[in-house]
């Protein structure tokens, strides 16, 4: 499965991209609209093909995401979807009670996170050695949060709250307690 | 005129405060008000830009929280809406050429906001309380974390800031449709309806077309209003049911956070929320970039039927793209997410797209013009959402949401980049504009200074949201505290930005301090020695 931080890569770039176009684009415009030569008139055609193009970009967007990102169509589909193991955590009083100290994962399975809160809206997250986040989720009291994820290489991961739960939600960090085998 | 005469009096003693209209005075305290509330905002945003870099050992985890909580609250309601209130209860008579409704209940407005927003912003700094913005459920009942008497102090500025918009949606209504005294009969119904696009929308199945009854910044105006109201509903809704918290454990008995659905109230409070951010906010920035386009070249809009349509269809949009909001909420049904989350969302390219490029054209066709303040400063506010938009429209993607929620991507890019930048760069471009039309020809102290202020502004805006948006794609969440200084390159960088946006800030303010002096500071507020209702003084 395409790692996580391959599709922010491809998300950098391609925002980069438009950052960049869209200032050079201004700043000619700035430049130019002070000036008197060249044509004022705008013929009606240009602004429907924006109007067709906008519809077209905004529409494709998703559709090439839940094409290219795997995650999205498992998500989508993960009452369907079959887990290798799953993990049930509970979170109370601004802490995380794992179902074992470690929780060991086999490279390439389908891993269910069930994670119920008793008292407030908290979030859930996978995050890397580096820091760099895997995945998150919200985890609202009173209802299921459930994420499926496919790990497909070895690794250690720390699970931290990923949602302000007030000030004593900042401590709410276990470092190191997934790990992925080969 | 030497320092301390500009200082007291104003460049070359130009500002009269004395020869203003109540209807001057009345816009020029919702600048007032809402720049010093930007300043509030500014100062926190700064402490915790430092925060961000390196924990203040001064500052506790719970103030920061607070801060947090405050900051985002001063900015919209303490600053944006002073300003875009001021201003729309000016622009609504002076486009429709007729009085405005009630000049007493405008001031009202005013001091509603004002007072409000010191209520709860003096709350949260004395008690810490810190349940942020989204008041998620049920954190702002946790009284294990949170003072009851603060958050019930808090809740009731947040309160009568939402009574002042009533006073404004009311104001606005009256104003559009009512018929001024000694005036001929108006036809009330059919403005409303024009100004709504009821007409318009009428209009798509009658033969023989229908005018429009008002101009087209009056219909922005009008339909971003709709979403004003139904957000201080909401807002006041919420806490109402907060506040029955709130009294229960001040009386001794504690009511079971568990009676209240935690995905319900989110989505509930999410449609009120977004009907700020993806409704009023883009409906009012599109209708202003309009009119200071109209304004600043004296032409007609391009395509302006279709500038109209395109404000309606946004006035719907707002109402229905909340549950982007919810894309990492798993118990959220997935047809919501893809449906308002994604496709609804995406309608908001469209419109910002059209509205952009609407501008843009209109500027265009009436080279070679003049590169004033007000056309820099809207270029800028152009640049902002056309930076910010496509943001939000690439985290409100179920694939993208989930690598990217709550990171500091979402308000840094997309959030800051959209206000600071969008936002504010707009409201800069009017109050240029307006300036020299609500002070009587006050002159400008110095245009070196108008340059700093947007040079800084506009670098710091577009740096920072650049940094924190750095750090967001490495995970760095943002609502939480690194003690550990995991990002501190990219924050230190924020953080320089920010220092950019108050060194912006204080270039502006000192300018128009020494343009209309502190003599007339001080004189916007004192009562207006006529009592007429005209917008300027006669032969203006």
């Amino acid at each position: 499965m395409v790692d996580s931080n391959t599709v922010l890569l491809g998300q950098t770039f391609a925002y980069t991209f438009y950052v960049l176009a869209i200032m050079l684009l201004m700043g000619w415009f700035a430049y130019n609209v002070t000036k008197s030569e060249g044509s004022k008139e705008i013929k009606p055609a240009l602004f429907y093909s924006l109007v067709g193009f906008l519809i077209l970009l905004g529409v494709s967007l998703h559709i090439v995401t839940h094409e290219t990102i795997p995650w999205k169509p498992m998500d989508l589909n993960r009452a369907d979807i079959k887990a290798d193991k799953t993990f049930d955590i509970t979170v109370a009083d601004h802490k995380f009670i794992l179902p074992s100290e470690k929780m060991i994962i086999n490279t390439n399975d389908k891993v269910m996170f069930n994670v119920t809160s008793k008292d407030l809206t908290y979030g859930f997250g996978l995050f890397r050695e580096d820091n760099t986040m895997m995945f998150q989720m919200q985890v609202l009291p009173g209802h299921n949060n459930d994420i499926l994820w496919h790990f497909d290489r070895p690794g250690v991961y720390t699970i931290r709250s990923t949602e302000y739960s007030g000030p004593k939600g900042i401590g709410m960090i276990e470092k190191n307690v997934v790990e992925v085998i080969d | 005129m030497n320092f301390i005469q500009t200082f007291m009096d104003g460049e070359e003693g130009l500002f009269k405060p004395n020869s203003l209209t109540p209807m001057q005075k009345m816009i020029l305290r919702f600048v007032v008000v809402g720049l010093v509330y930007y300043l509030f905002a500014l100062v926190e945003g700064m402490l915790m830009r430092v925060y961000q870099v390196t924990p203040i050992a001064a500052i506790p985890p719970d103030q920061y929280f607070g801060m947090l909580t405050a900051h985002p609250l001063v900015g919209i309601f303490g600053s944006t809406y002073s300003i875009v209130f001021g201003a729309f209860l000016f622009l609504v008579p002076f486009l429709m050429s007729k009085p405005l409704w009630s000049i007493k209940l405008a001031n009202w407005t005013c001091g509603l906001i004002a007072v409000g927003t010191f209520t709860f912003w003096f709350a949260g700094f004395l008690t810490h309380y810190a349940p942020l913005y989204t008041l998620y459920w049920p954190l702002p009942a946790d009284f294990t974390q949170f003072s009851v008497w603060g958050g019930t102090f808090f809740i009731l500025g947040i309160a009568l800031i939402m009574v002042g918009t009533v006073f404004f949606v009311l104001n606005i209504f009256r104003t559009i449709a009512y018929t001024p005294e000694g005036w001929e009969k108006q036809d009330g119904k059919g403005l409303l309806a024009s100004a709504l696009g009821l007409s318009g929308l009428k209009n798509l199945f009658r033969k023989n077309k229908k005018e429009h009854m008002v101009s087209l910044p009056v219909a922005a105006i009008a339909r971003g209003t709709v979403d004003t109201a139904l957000n201080a509903g909401i807002i006041l809704f919420t806490g109402v049911l907060i506040l029955i918290y709130m009294i229960a454990e001040i009386a001794g008995s504690s009511l079971k956070h568990s009676s209240i659905d935690a995905l319900l109230y989110k989505n509930w409070f999410w449609w009120g929320l977004d009907l700020i951010a993806d409704g009023l906010v883009l409906i009012f920035v599109a209708g202003t970039w309009y009119l200071l386009a109209t304004l600043i070249t004296g032409k007609k809009l391009f395509m302006e039927n279709w500038a109209r349509a395109a404000l309606f269809v946004e006035m719907v949009v707002s109402w229905t793209v909340w549950s982007h909001h919810l894309m990492s909420d798993q118990a959220q049904p997935g047809i919501l997410k893809i449906l308002s989350g994604e496709m609804v969302t995406a309608f908001e390219l469209i419109t910002q797209g059209l509205a952009f490029f609407i501008t843009l054209i209109t500027l265009w066709s009436a080279r070679p013009l003049k590169m004033t303040n007000p056309l820099k400063f809207l270029l800028g506010g152009l640049l902002g959402f056309a930076l910010a938009v496509p943001a939000g429209i690439m985290q409100a993607d179920l694939g993208l949401n989930r690598i990217l929620h709550n990171t500091q991507w979402i308000v840094g890019p997309h959030v800051h980049v959209a206000i600071l930048v969008g936002l504010t760069m707009t409201l800069y471009s009017a109050i240029y504009f307006l300036f020299p039309i609500v002070t009587n020809n006050a002159k400008l102290y110095s245009q070196k200074l108008a340059n700093v202020h947007f040079w800084a502004h506009l670098l710091g805006g577009i740096g920072m949201g650049a940094f924190m948006g750095m750090a967001g794609l490495k995970g760095m969440l943002r609502r939480t505290i690194y003690f550990d200084g995991e990002y501190s390159l990219y924050m230190i960088l924020a953080a320089l930005s920010g220092t950019l946006l108050l060194l912006a800030f204080l270039a502006f303010f000192f300018n128009i301090v020494m343009s209309v002096g502190l003599k007339g500071v001080i004189g916007i507020f004192m009562p207006a020695k006529s009592n007429t209702k005209d917008l300027l003084p006669a032969g203006k």
